[in-house]
């Protein structure tokens, strides 16, 4: 192998910076959770201690985050669902080029780049002026489908550019019906993709604020309390907070990126039978 | 309202269309099948907000209510008034100053994944490592800044005891530079990651074709690389530009409600239950946003960079 020239440890240098501002400023607030019971909300630490944390569980000095979890994690699983089912049965009809297909596909980036309080503000009025109840369930259940499923909708457009059609094929000249080739050769084929939809629909669910904040209701979602707590908690609870999410976050992307590894190692394991035959 | 009207069939227009060839009707009709769910959804919760803040932009408020009218008030407030212009021309700077900085850092580091990483092992993991914050939360993000640039935070710490300034520093949080900062530190992965998705699909043989007629490395990433990159770069543009003209929450929060800019005018209206109001300012905001990216479309086909 060649000598790598020196420009190469000139960008790793800088690759290295942008990692540490990506990640520096979340480590900072990681270690100063920890604060000790006199301790404010910038360095130097006084003593480390437990404290915020156990504040968190107390329910006193903050609102009602536990209830605001529970909704966030119910909403990220619902929307998650919803963009996997949905961006799946998009894709398929996108490579049918049908009528209109132009349309919607730029309907669908309009949703991406729309600003976001213009769909709060919208579906917000439409709920009021129709008399709905604004719940984090209905109107903020849809207002975050349309921030996930383009995304959805781009990755699987993403993999059935890069699908060979020939598997397909194979299959149905094996006598396959239309489901079949779907459920058996399709669908496997793109799991892991399938992951990564997942993934993105319940992450940008359980993290959105902008579109949620005016169509949750009367219950907050997680990001919503936490940023009501900005103007009021003015102590390490928050930084505590922050850290059990972004904990939490980590630990979702984790287990998908556990589960993608371990598909492609026992498909890689099962996957050929090629030698097995004569 | 108009409840009768949407009970009509969608495709019943087609029923009266002369027959096409039998393969075409039934893609057309599976294809709508599978597409109706999301357009059901972009319908309710895209679409009809648009129409409805279109709408409402019209009406006019009271104290307690809105009332349906047809008045061209709020906007002829919202362009008789100074304050629009101003922030508006602040949301464009914002824009533009956030697109140069994640343009610069998101190419570089893109640039560097992308050519000098030599196992895929490698570059799918430091890749990871860039996206890995997109998935987690940007209110915590921001919040994240407060130790590092308050003015008893780490920088201004930092930055005395190395004896390069006596007093703290009192613009680094609360001011336009924390503002840009967050944004620069939301975004730049936006810029990331589809620059290095068409850079990743350039020909390596081009690149040493370059070489082995004696282009430099500057003249090679002038000539070759940055051209093909293009459509990633448009892209990232476009998601990095309507992020910050759309956003209202970082600008509130970094500048601590000192800065506007025209989502935070819109979050204030609403605040103040002057919906109509707020409604115009977002069909003027709306008009903006797709104007730019009309403008950045006409340089990239993004179907087909997926």
């Amino acid at each position: 192998m060649e000598r790598r020239p020196r420009s190469f440890y000139v960008l790793a240098a800088f690759f290295g910076l942008f990692v540490l501002f990506l990640y520096g400023p979340t480590i900072t607030i990681g270690i100063l959770s920890f604060q000790g019971e006199g301790g404010g909300l910038t360095f130097p630490m006084r003593g480390v201690s437990l404290h915020w944390f156990r504040d968190l569980f107390q329910e006193q000095a903050v609102g009602d985050i536990w209830g605001a979890f529970r909704r966030s994690f119910a909403l990220g699983l619902m929307v998650m669902i919803t963009t996997v089912v949905v961006s799946v049965m998009a894709g398929l009809a996108f490579r049918k080029r049908f009528a209109g297909s132009g349309l919607l596909f730029y309907l669908a980036i309009a949703s991406l780049v729309i600003p976001s309080i213009l769909i709060s503000l919208g579906v917000g009025l439409i709920f009021n002026q129709l008399g709905l109840k604004i719940h984090w369930a209905t109107s903020g259940f849809g207002s975050q489908l349309t921030w996930t499923l383009p995304f959805g909708l781009l990755i699987m457009f993403a993999v059935f550019n890069r699908f060979d059609k020939s598997y397909e094929e194979a299959a149905r000249d094996q006598g396959a019906t239309a489901w079949q080739t779907i459920r058996y050769v399709v669908l496997p084929i793109i799991a892991p993709s399938l992951l990564g939809v997942a993934l993105f629909g319940f992450t940008l669910s359980y993290d959105e604020f902008a579109r949620t904040l005016l169509t949750a209701g009367s219950y907050n979602t997680l990001p919503l309390e936490i940023f009501g707590m900005t103007t009021n908690v003015t102590t390490p609870v928050i930084y505590a907070l922050g850290t059990l999410t972004t904990v939490f976050s980590f630990l979702i992307i984790g287990a998908f990126l556990f589960t993608v590894w371990f598909m492609a190692k026992r498909r890689a394991r099962h996957g050929s039978d090629a030698g097995k035959g004569v | 309202m108009s409840e009768t009207l949407t009970d009509t069939p969608a495709s019943a227009p087609q029923a009266a269309r002369p027959p096409k060839p039998p393969g075409s009707l039934g893609r057309n009709l599976l294809g709508w099948l599978q597409a109706a769910p999301l357009t059901l959804v972009l319908l309710a919760f895209l679409v009809a907000p648009i129409v409805m803040i279109v709408i409402v932009s019209f009406w006019r408020a009271t104290e307690f209510s809105i009332i349906p009218d047809f008045s061209f008030e709020n906007y002829e407030f919202l362009f008789g008034s100074q304050v629009t212009w101003r922030v508006f021309m602040a949301t464009f700077k914002y824009a533009l100053i956030t697109w140069a900085f994640t343009l610069s850092i998101g190419f570089t580091v893109a640039y560097f994944l992308a050519f000098h990483i030599r196992s895929q092992t490698m570059q799918i993991a430091l890749f990871l490592l860039c996206t890995i914050p997109f998935w987690t939360s940007n209110i915590i993000r921001m919040i994240s800044w407060i130790p590092f640039l308050g003015r008893n935070g780490i920088a201004n710490q930092t930055l005395q005891n190395w004896g390069l300034i006596d007093q703290p520093l009192e613009w680094l949080l609360y001011s336009d530079f924390s503002v840009i900062l967050a944004f620069v530190h939301l975004y730049t992965l936006f810029m990331v990651v589809p620059i290095f998705n068409t850079m990743m699909r350039i020909d390596k043989s081009l690149i040493e074709a370059a070489y082995d007629n004696g282009a430099s490395g500057f003249q090679t990433l002038l000539h070759v690389i940055i051209p093909l990159t293009k459509p990633g770069i448009m892209i990232g543009t476009i998601f990095v530009v309507t992020l910050v003209m759309g956003d209202f929450i970082t600008v509130r929060f970094m500048s601590g409600s000192q800065k506007a800019n025209v989502g935070r005018l819109i979050s204030n209206d609403i605040a103040l239950l002057q919906y109509p109001s707020a409604a115009a300012t977002a069909v003027v905001l709306l008009c903006t946003v797709l104007i730019v990216i009309g403008i950045l479309l006409r340089f990239v086909n993004i179907r087909k960079e997926l």
